[in-house]
């Protein structure tokens, strides 16, 4: 059966002709998952891309209208969305560079001769396997103003952070950082390790002070598998949800994620979400393009 | 090397060693505080100062999994001795189990909870590698026309905000009726998780020599057998890693099942945050839910610990 199918790409191949052929088998195994992807990732994309033209509403009866590029005109022109860009990027700014600063510190601190290195190296580790939504919903314990262990072992008194304006954002962030900074290291760690040890002799013969080592050996070897760790960071937390949803409700932590799930499934503005949807995933999009690029960089080497 | 260290550099390496140590323990004590708050006696959940030091019990787990009601009067006397050990617990507590007409005791939401949090991921786990180690075959050792851009087309579906994909497949399922199903959550974790166990997959495949496979061909294998027999079982490390990893992240994913789910396929995560709720919730059962639906992973953390690595950078570092 096979062989009436047969290319020339395995005529050599005395094997092939006793199976499927080769062709057939890469067939096999590729072609249903791409399926798969594309009627469950694509073809939603595609039915909201036309819905994003409308002023659709799933909560009415009503048929949607054709509006054109209304609703991008709306949302690009509208300084509400972009106070929500503002809260994200400054919450992405603020968790990343948390997490590269105790990341990478914690990486360095690890990269010695340390007893128990493995163990205390996986209990690190465990924050970042926990489900965001749970751990929002645990800090909120920690963060209580009254009987929190937060404020209690800072001495803050009762110091509100949760439902605090100025200080919910970075109440969200610190957990991120709790939660992912471990990340940081893990890849931290992995690039330390590469370091070749001889630089490093050379360096100390040569006299050179631990900052000349640092900025001039180990900086710019670990620099590659550190902006790894950072685009990554960097695309998570501007996709954040779970963990600003559930630890506070304040409007200075409405980042965009927050924001289209409240258009989408509370507003039942569907036509106007699928629109801001759309602006999400180009810029989603363009940061994965960038990351693709660099791990593929990372892998070459 | 180690053997030439001055005074100041073993100095500096004491240094270092306590500040991991500090370190260490400022990351687990949000985890050790949930842990502990779940052994607690209701009073002591939330007392200032915090309550560090205490008798554990379980009465926050068999508070858990039943229906309660508060106590308007205390039980008599021959109702409390008439009651197992650990319902006492509850009436000491101030509260007393709901039973149904029958006498038979009411289970709280969360077993259907965390039932379903197991169904679902533990299918969509089965179906991502499944389908993931076939695929990562495929493009390990065929040549693919435009291969690096369909990685890529399959790298970017894992990288979608779910809420951007939630609202159109919201609509979708509503038309076909699969929304508040386990298929409807599984059928998006599988999506979402078989982007990752293809990189993953591959990773591990492009590991293992092409000549074993090779060497069973010229023995008469086909290709097929080849691939059950030599490359399956070479790459069962990797399968297992994948596989814990693909569970972790269906098991602990909110988006989705907060907007697909409500009530009869609602998992664990958007369920165990909605009992806060209104008025004064009780801690030391949240606590207890916590620290069960955490259990897994971190046992899981520690037979994946080498592999984490790999798996946080989709494959591409490797130790």
């Amino acid at each position: 059966m096979a062989t009436a199918v047969m290319t020339s790409l395995d005529t050599k191949s005395r094997a092939a002709s006793r199976g499927m052929s080769d062709i057939r088998i890469r067939n096999l195994f590729i072609i249903p998952t791409i399926l798969f992807l594309i009627v469950f990732n694509i073809f939603p994309l595609i039915y909201s891309l036309g819905y994003s033209f409308t002023d659709f509403r799933a909560s009415s009866n009503a048929p949607a209208n054709f509006v054109g590029l209304q609703n991008y005109r709306e949302l690009l022109n509208d300084p509400f969305i972009w106070s929500n860009f503002a809260i994200t990027a400054k919450y992405v700014i603020v968790s990343v560079t948390g997490q590269v600063i105790v990341g990478f510190g914690t990486a360095m601190l690890l990269n010695r001769d340390i007893p128990l290195k493995g163990l205390l190296t996986t209990l690190l580790l465990l924050p970042m396997m926990l489900s965001m939504a749970v751990v929002g919903l645990f800090w909120k314990l920690l963060y209580d103003p009254s009987f929190g262990i937060i404020n209690y072992s800072l001495g803050l008194g009762s110091f509100e952070w949760l439902s605090n304006p100025d200080m919910a954002l970075y109440a969200v962030a610190i957990t991120d950082i709790w939660m992912w900074s471990p990340f940081v290291m893990l890849l931290s760690l992995a690039g330390l390790s590469a370091v070749p040890k001889h630089l490093y002799e050379a360096a100390a013969i040569d006299r050179a002070g631990p900052f000349y080592t640092f900025f001039r050996i180990t900086l710019p070897l670990v620099a590659p598998i550190l902006m790894i760790a950072i685009i990554f960071r960097t695309m998570e937390a501007f996709k954040t949800f779970d963990l600003a949803y559930i630890l506070t409700s304040q409007p200075t932590t409405e980042v965009i994620s927050i924001r289209l799930y409240k258009m989408a499934f509370q507003e039942w503005q569907t036509g106007r979400s699928c629109a801001l949807a759309y602006i999400v995933l180009i810029m989603v999009l363009a940061i994965t393009n960038i990351y693709v690029k660099y791990l593929n960089k990372v892998k070459e080497r | 090397m180690a053997a030439v260290q001055t005074r100041s550099e073993r100095a500096l390496n004491r240094v270092a060693i306590v500040a991991v140590l500090v370190i260490t323990l400022i990351f687990l004590a949000p985890i050790y505080w949930i842990t502990s708050t779940a052994f607690k006696p209701r009073n002591l959940a939330t007392t200032i100062p915090p309550t560090v030091l205490f008798e554990p019990e379980i009465s926050p787990f068999v508070k858990l999994f039943t229906k309660r009601s508060q106590l308007r009067e205390a039980p008599s006397p021959e109702e409390y001795a008439a009651a197992p050990w650990w319902e006492r617990m509850v009436f000491d507590g101030g509260e007393k189990i709901v039973r149904s007409g029958r006498g038979e005791i009411q289970p709280s939401g969360y077993p259907n909870r965390f039932m379903n949090s197991l169904i679902v991921a533990i299918t969509s786990t089965v179906l991502a590698v499944g389908m993931g180690t076939f695929t990562a075959y495929g493009f390990s050792r065929f040549s693919v026309k435009g291969e690096a851009d369909l990685l890529f087309f399959i790298l970017s579906t894992r990288m979608l905000p779910p809420v951007v994909v939630a609202i159109p497949m919201f609509l979708m399922y509503r038309a076909v009726g699969l929304n508040d199903t386990h298929w409807g959550l599984i059928i998006l974790y599988t999506a979402f998780n078989l982007s990752f166990s293809v990189w993953l997959m591959k990773g591990f495949i492009d590991e293992i020599p092409k000549e074993y496979e090779e060497a069973a061909l010229v023995d008469g294998y086909t290709r097929m057998q080849a691939f059950f027999k030599i490359v399956i079982p070479e790459a069962a490390t990797g399968i297992a890693a994948t596989a814990v990893f693909c569970f972790i992240t269906a098991w602990n994913e909110y988006a989705f099942a907060l907007i697909m789910t409500n009530r009869r396929a609602q998992t664990a995560p958007p369920f165990i945050p909605s009992q806060v709720g209104s008025g004064l919730p009780d801690w030391t059962v949240i606590a207890a839910g916590t620290f069960l639906f955490l259990l897994p992973v971190a046992i899981f953390t520690f037979l994946l610990r080498n592999h984490l690595l790999r798996g946080m950078s989709f494959g591409a570092i490797r130790k």
